[in-house]
């Protein structure tokens, strides 16, 4: 990357550097590399869904004899899939791209920073997620195969099943790295600024980073301790979530008794409502920035979206137990989270209203990045709006653990995160490489995507409204699920449309590092933030001289300034 | 800004005036209370709903347990007199309070590890009941961070004789280690009547 | 007639109608909001695009008007809580009915199978123990408690009589599952540690299913029983021709 570190060896300069860019790349493509992994695996059940008891075509034959007996899908390797899909996809995959990848190598820019205050807890923290990740996937060559039961791990269905020890080992260092990653963040965004970079002038991806280290920083222990207490029921025996009299297939259980099973359910939530703001706030940060730069002029309520993301990041803490109406807690309780799920939908419309508001007036450039930023809008809303029928107790009562909530937060966190975070990768292509991302293929890839993922998400809100509950093996095995059948049809053929429109994706991130077009100035999106004022790729150390910083992130149109963008680091405006 | 020296230049960041590396241990001390938090919250949950819950000091060994705590709370001074013999530039002096420390802690392992060993030798394990889960597993955690503050501190005591005394960072170090102690020595103060004497 | 359709299945207990306005009344609004807002999106998108002559302008929105999405949410968040949700939950997961005056059962989950129990003549479910628990005997029953030998148990198979609430005791004997009948709209977890009451009303002669709605192993999938809601003597006679031979009807026949 850098031309300054050329005493550093092969190693200590793409492997194992302390520089923020390289780690931000390396969790990047790491990232991205699990999301195809987890990909996969839900092309495979999803095989199993359309068309049940049918080999899968060109793999099937491949996958071990005790995953698919004769090329065909069994139930234990469904679950086994199942389980890791959901915690590839948010642990592996999401967090990592958003967090990892865009925290890691904008953040810092984006403050005029040299690098994370601490650098090498910073490489301490990739080099224990990859380590976390590899054991998750070694999983499945384990004797009894990978985690069976949901990324949710509900014991006592977790605690009896094979392959659970191993994925709460994956977890511990997943949440270590994370809690690496959020010290730095925070530290770093605290006492890294760039002189003038008032808090009040930090863009809003900055922000959205800093809010989540928070989240990442506070929710995570909680789950650790959730984990400790699973890892030791299933090694040492303990009984922390095994109550008395249980008879599992016939046998009554060793295990003492006197154990709660609800007490995992409000811990994990505790954690996992949290993170779906890990999720999504990061992404919403960088469409705010796509959008600022491609509307040309300011984003709408600036301190309106900051304010509305620190209450969504503290409300997200007293929500939890909406994912629990109907587990046998105390009904008078879900009332109260009832409440402050209603509460907590106000800042998420709150933002999504400001960057709507925020094209009045604008003069919209429709490129790449831009269209994968507008579509989140639509598309989030739906998310959210589908998330009112669960979060109310009364409509939850029919529709939880049905499709209908894996149709909501696919909404969330494909159709929004995932599509902002492409948007990110054309945006911030440019900076990492210095090379532009061709228009015409990530067009292409826009448009397949945007439309397949809808394929294979709507149809999931119709078969929800059916009845139909999730993580089945084999719809077809009730009655009620007949009717819906070819849902999962259309739902599995968009799915392979959307692999396919990957391909144009693929092709065009890596001929582009190579053959992409060069960009002469480096800030070919004429932005106004500091990350565009250093260059493209950045040094080691970021910027030549310390940038100083005289005005707010958003300063596009300023009828002082004789072009239509007016920098941060920019001492006065020119006529 | 530990050690991206290449970029450092006569420049002053915006900072909140805390150096990086308290404002880091006073995060990584967050997200331990939440740690320790739920497994309390987690013991308060699943004694209020036991049918019977065992007396601590019927079947634990309280005497053994407050020669812990004033092991622990002894520690946590001699770390402050270590910290405040650094500030003074006194080196035998920080070393001796130190080494007291590092002394102390072991103590408090070995008092522990007759403890456990005791219920051991009874067929006692945390398998046992929901009452020795909680026990084995709350101590048992607890006892590892013991073992990283003595990992730290003899760190400490090694670099102070390979060049650590002259560095800048020391003293911010010895005092971050004494702020992880007092929070291992505070769980432990939260532990000890809730398991023994409650 | 089959109950299901490609919308909501059809409404068979005495508060799926109710559940079901929730469910309409918050689609609609949701529908409403959401392409009253998405037109002006697509507006914007269109009356603010980049081309020859027109530049950006940093126009002045009022926050006031900005507030008013947020305003309109919250006011239909408000009203569906307090008309719908607040008293419909309140009737379905607090007020159970009066003991006396319905059909009690117990639901007992277990991989892969839902076991019921009816209280047989005596009206007295008999005292139960994980260590009776065998095939022949999926609750346990205390053979030396008088109370449990007329106890009728069935698998995977219940029958309840129409126009009569139902009281269930529902709980779990080895992982989590969950109660689910689409027909009725009713929906509760069975959590092993946990006795929940359930209660509903089948007010609609006719076949329904019961499944899991909640993971629970390897056949989570083939967890499922039929539910038959015929007449009050229907019912009597069905639960009569069970008593004699109630060890038998709990054999593994799924």
């Amino acid at each position: 990357m850098s031309d300054h570190g050329h005493e550093l060896s092969f190693w200590e300069k793409y492997v194992f550097s302390v520089d923020h860019k390289v780690i931000g790349i390396q969790y990047m493509i790491t990232a991205l590399c699990f999301l195809m992994i987890g990909f996969g695996m839900i092309l495979i059940m999803r095989w199993q869904l359309a068309y049940p008891g049918t080999v899968i075509p060109l793999i099937g034959k491949l996958l071990p004899a005790t995953f698919a007996p004769g090329g065909i899908l069994g139930p234990t390797g469904y679950n086994q899939m199942g389980a890791m899909h959901g915690t590839i996809m948010i642990f592996l995959g999401i967090v990592p791209l958003s967090v990892g990848g865009f925290g890691n190598y904008v953040m810092p820019i984006q403050i005029g920073a040299p690098d994370m205050a601490f650098p090498r807890m910073n490489m301490m923290s990739y080099w224990v997620y990859l380590p976390g990740g590899l054991i998750m996937l070694a999983s499945f060559l384990m004797p009894g195969g990978a985690a069976q039961s949901g990324w949710t791990s509900y014991p006592p269905l977790s605690v009896i099943n094979p392959g659970q020890t191993v994925w709460l080992l994956g977890m511990v260092f997943l949440i270590t790295s994370s809690l690496l990653g959020s010290i730095n963040f925070i530290v770093t965004v605290l006492n890294l600024r760039a002189p003038g970079m008032t808090l009040w002038r930090m863009p809003l991806f900055t922000w959205s980073q800093f809010v989540t280290a928070f989240l990442l920083l506070l929710a995570f222990p909680p789950l650790e301790a959730a984990a400790i207490m699973q890892l030791a029921d299933r090694v040492l025996h303990t009984t922390f979530y095994m109550p008395d009299g249980l008879v599992i297939a016939g046998q009554a259980s060793t295990y003492a008794g006197g154990g709660a099973v609800l007490l995992y359910q409000h811990l994990f939530w505790f954690l996992a409502h949290p993170e779906v703001y890990v999720l999504i706030l990061p992404p919403f940060g960088l469409i705010s920035e796509i959008i600022a730069n491609n509307t040309r002029k300011p984003l709408f309520g600036y301190k309106e979206m900051v304010y509305a993301m620190m209450f969504l990041g503290g409300m997200s803490f007293v929500v939890w137990a909406h994912h629990m109406f109907v587990t046998g807690m105390a009904p008078a309780m879900a009332n109260f989270f009832l409440i402050t799920t209603m509460i907590i939908s106000v800042p998420s419309v709150a933002l999504l209203t400001c960057l709507i508001l925020s094209l009045k007036g604008a003069s919209i450039r429709y490129n790449t990045p831009m269209l994968f930023a507008l579509s989140y809008l639509p598309l989030f809303g739906i998310g959210g709006l589908t998330g009112l029928p669960l979060g109310l107790t009364v409509t939850d009562i029919y529709l939880h653990d049905t499709y209908y909530v894996i149709g909501h937060f696919h909404y969330v966190v494909v159709t929004g995160s995932l599509m902002a975070l492409f948007g990110g990768i054309y945006f911030w292509f440019p900076k990492m490489f210095g090379r532009k991302m061709d228009e015409g293929l990530g067009k292409l890839h826009f448009w397949g995507s945007v439309i397949a993922m809808n394929g294979i998400f709507f149809p999931m809100f119709i078969i929800g409204m059916q009845g139909q509950s999730r993580r089945l093996f084999d719809p077809t095995a009730h009655l009620h699920n007949l009717i819906g059948q070819p849902m999962h049809v259309i739902s599995t053929l968009a799915a392979i449309a959307l692999l396919v429109f990957q391909i144009p994706f693929i092709y065009n991130f890596l001929n582009s590092i190579f053959r992409g077009e060069k960009c002469s100035d480096p800030n070919p999106w004429r932005a106004t933030t500091l990350d565009w004022a250093c260059p493209s790729p950045p040094p080691h150390g970021n910027f030549a001289k310390v940038p100083r910083v005289y005005r707010g992130p958003y300063e596009y149109s300023h009828p002082d300034h004789k072009e239509d963008f007016l920098p941060q680091s920019l001492e006065k405006a020119e006529a | 800004m530990s050690s991206t020296a290449e970029a450092v230049e006569t420049v002053e960041y915006e900072n909140v005036g805390i150096p990086d590396g308290k404002l880091a241990i006073w995060l990584f001390l967050a997200s331990e209370v939440m740690l320790f938090g739920t497994l309390f919250t987690s013991y308060i949950v699943l004694r209020s709903a036991a049918p019977a819950w065992p007396v601590g000091w019927d079947v634990l060994n309280v005497p053994l347990a407050t020669l812990n705590t004033f092991l622990l709370i002894g520690s946590s001074v001699t770390i402050v007199m270590s910290h405040s013999r650094v500030q003074k530039r006194d080196f035998a002096g920080f070393n001796t309070y130190m080494a007291i420390t590092v002394l102390l802690s072991f103590g408090f392992l070995i008092v522990k590890a007759i403890e456990y060993a005791a219920k051991f030798n009874h067929g006692i394990a945390p398998s046992t009941n929901i009452f020795y889960s909680i026990y084995f597993v709350t101590t048992g955690l607890h006892g590892l961070h013991v073992i990283g503050g003595i990992g730290w501190n003899l760190g400490l005591l090694w670099w102070a004789k390979n060049g650590g005394w002259d560095d800048k960072l020391f003293e911010g170090r010895v005092e971050y280690a004494g702020l992880y102690w007092h929070f291992v020595d505070l769980v432990w103060i939260f532990l000890f009547p809730a398991l023994y004497l409650l | 007639m089959n109950p299901y359709s490609w919308l909501l299945p059809v409404q068979a207990s005495s508060f799926a109608a109710k559940i079901d306005t929730g469910m309409w009344v918050i689609h609609i609004l949701m529908f409403i909001i959401f392409f009253g807002w998405l037109i002006y999106f697509v507006y914007l998108l269109v009356a603010y695009r980049e081309r020859e002559g027109h530049k950006a302008q940093r126009v002045h929105i009022s926050h006031k008007a900005s507030l008013a999405p947020d305003i309109i949410v919250f006011a239909s968040e408000l009203l569906i809580v307090f008309a719908i949700a607040l008293p419909i939950w309140s009737q379905v997961k607090m007020t159970m009915p009066d003991e006396n005056k319905s059909t009690r059962v117990e639901i007992v989950g277990e991989q892969f199978n839902w076991n019921v129990r009816y209280p047989g003549p005596d009206g007295k479910f008999g005292k139960t123990n994980s260590a009776f628990v065998d095939f022949s005997n999926p609750f346990g029953i205390d053979p030396s408690d008088e109370a449990g030998h007329d106890d009728i148990v069935v698998v995977n198979d219940m029958h309840f009589p129409v126009g009569k609430p139902v009281l269930a005791r529902l709980t779990s004997k080895d992982v989590i599952h969950s109660f689910f009948i689409p027909s009725f709209r009713i929906k509760q977890d069975a959590t092993p540690g946990l006795v929940v009451p359930v209660w509903f009303e089948p007010t609609l002669e006719g076949n329904y299913e019961v499944t899991c709605a909640q993971l629970c192993g390897v056949g989570h999938a083939i967890m499922r029983a039929d539910v038959k809601v015929e007449s009050q003597a229907e019912f009597d006679k069905w639960l009569a021709s069970l008593a004699p031979k109630k060890a038998e009807a709990a054999g593994e026949d799924w």
